[in-house]
């Protein structure tokens, strides 16, 4: 969308975030995805009469955690609300959230879009319980058309953070840059594995445009139902087009909730009766206030790890690194920590990011595996940029090598050992298999001779192909060179 | 203190389907518990900040460790029916 036109687009988020503790939010009972439905479930999760739900200290720590690191302020004292409404994902008819004083208010959160850092600000961070899962029967699958539902309350009570950020998105890409960050902030943290394709991380964008400069919003439309950043990014692309059509046609926008219809690719309109709700929000009689020991909040900044921001900073000032590379190395705990391991067991910062953001992420792509989930340890990393450094084995036999570790998980040493992948620097063992591919190509030898020098790399693929990738090719470059040169 | 109620819009939050005689009466009925309740307000002094919690309590805290859930079957015993091992309710969009 063009950014010098009349109309500027005004984009807030509204993100859901289920934390990973072990226990739900209110009860002991198991906090974990994918169980048969209805046993993880008892007397507080399933609203009977005369429970009483009491608040996980981990939840609320998780919730300070997050609130610290988008720097906001811990309130002193914030309340649970309850939220009422007639829906039967939760069996209590009410669900127990926060209202209007939340346990963190007012942080930011800087992205990078362009090469450029935009701080979105964010309005507050709550928490609240999540609600059950609902199965609508019926051919379709839609609700209008389903004539009964079924609730698996498995997930009903699962601690859940709500993180709302300001209207200070102003494309679908920032939001797309905004949610990324986020999601790497949330890992690193610690606090929720982040899924969005299992619903531990979902999103609700509400979307307007205005003429640009203008102190008013334009009419703001929320839309649900987009389970991957790349929906929310094509969601917004989508509902920004509409929306400055409208207005270009000068056709009347109204304030509405939209469902994006991801295999369609377009956001419909849900019906009004579905999103009229009235909350008739209270002060939840069950659970005292929330009053942070000050202590404690300091004890939770103390122990905050460093965020993926920082993380980038120092990987592009100590390693010296590209942006491209820092971006894919510090953009998760997980490889951050696997790059950092493996320097500090002696690999070449430089050719461990290179070998990782190639070699190994082209591995991991090709067989559908996180870094988590392979065989490949830091330590082959450490091995493989030492030994390719020595010349002990070729950047092919590396590869080889990488391979041979990826799907068995041997030692790297064992492997060029097994594999005979120590590079053959015997010149006169090198010498034979050069005679010989100079005997089975005298087309290109000739070429080589009447100037056509580039085909040099031609016969050095060959002689590696001979000696199974063995061959130290700077050698039998060289030898290559000086038969050839000398006529021999 | 008087207090104006619209007793459709209270029905309808609350799914009560009233009759006519019912909100004629609870329309009468209604402002008097509201009322009653507001007399908090005159004895509210200045030096009592509002307040939703009678005892003085905050920080009320569980460890997250894992509980007894409820057998299933106990669990799905107050269901109105049960399919697949869920709960089966009535359909969820209200059609006029």
């Amino acid at each position: 969308m063009a950014s010098n036109d009349a109309h500027e687009t005004v984009i807030g988020l509204e993100c859901h975030v289920e934390l990973s503790t072990a226990t739900k939010m209110f009860c002991g009972c198991p906090n974990e995805f994918g169980a048969p439905p209805n046993t993880h479930v008892c007397e507080v999760c399933l609203g009977h009469p005369g429970s009483l739900p009491v608040p996980n200290r981990k939840a609320v720590e998780y919730a300070i955690r997050i609130g610290l690191a988008l720097g906001c302020e811990i309130a002193p004292r914030s309340l649970f609300h309850r939220k009422n409404y007639f829906y039967p994902d939760m069996p209590k008819n009410y669900q127990i959230s926060q209202y209007d004083l939340p346990l963190c208010v007012g942080g930011h959160l800087d992205v990078e879009v362009d090469g450029r850092t935009r701080r979105i600000g964010i309005t507050r961070v709550h928490l609240e319980e999540d609600t059950g899962k609902t199965v609508h029967p019926g051919t379709t699958g839609r609700i209008a058309e389903a004539e009964y539902a079924l609730e698996d309350y498995n997930r009903a009570g699962v601690p859940l953070v709500e993180i709302v950020s300001e209207p200070d998105v102003r494309s679908a890409e920032e939001a797309r840059a905004y949610l990324t960050e986020l999601r790497a902030t949330l890992l690193a943290l610690g606090v929720s594995d982040v899924r969005m394709e299992e619903g531990s991380l979902r999103c609700d964008a509400n979307v307007s445009v205005r003429s640009r400069g203008a102190a008013e919003l334009g009419t703001k439309v929320e839309i649900k139902n987009m389970n991957s950043i790349r929906s929310v990014e094509r969601a917004l692309l989508f509902e920004e087009e509409r929306q400055r059509r409208a207005l270009a046609e000068g056709t009347p926008l109204v304030q509405e909730t939209r469902h994006w219809d991801e295999d369609a690719g377009r956001t419909l309109p849900l019906r009004s009766k579905e999103y009229a709700f009235d909350y008739r929000y209270f002060p939840e009689p069950d659970i005292p206030p929330l009053e942070p020991d000050p202590a404690w909040i300091e004890e939770i900044r103390a122990s905050l790890p460093e965020l993926p921001a920082e993380r980038r900073a120092r990987f592009a000032e100590a390693f010296d690194l590209p942006p491209a590379q820092v971006r894919v190395l510090a953009g998760s705990t997980e490889w951050a920590d696997f790059f950092e391991e493996a320097v500090r067991l002696g690999a070449d910062p430089r050719a461990a990011a290179n070998w990782m953001t190639q070699d190994l992420a082209g591995l991991l792509n090709q067989h559908r595996v996180e870094l988590s989930g392979s065989k490949v340890t830091p330590a082959h990393l450490a091995d493989l940029v030492r030994l390719v450094g020595e010349g002990t084995i070729s950047s092919a036999g590396g590869k080889a090598a990488l391979e041979e570790a990826f799907a068995k998980g041997a030692s790297v040493e064992q492997i060029v050992e097994e594999r005979g992948l120590r590079q053959v620097s015997d010149v006169a063992a090198l010498g034979a298999i050069v005679d010989e591919v100079l005997a089975e190509n005298p087309g290109p030898a000739e070429q080589f001779r009447s100037g056509k020098e580039g085909v040099i790399g031609f016969l050095v693929g060959q002689v590696m192909r001979r000696s199974g990738g063995a061959a130290n090719p700077k050698l039998a470059q060289d030898l290559l060179r000086e038969r050839l040169l000398t006529g021999g | 203190m008087p207090v104006e109620i619209d007793i459709e819009h209270v029905a309808r939050l609350a799914r009560l389907a009233l009759t006519g005689e019912e909100k004629e009466r609870l329309s009468r009925q209604l402002p008097d518990i509201l009322s009653h309740a507001a007399k908090v307000g005159e004895v509210a002094a200045e030096d009592v900040p509002p307040t939703a919690y009678a005892v003085p309590r905050s920080n009320v805290f569980r460890a997250d460790e894992p509980d007894e859930c409820l057998p299933h079957d106990a669990a799905m015993a107050g269901a109105p029916e049960v399919e697949d091992h869920r709960f089966r309710v009535p359909r969820i969009v209200e059609m006029e």
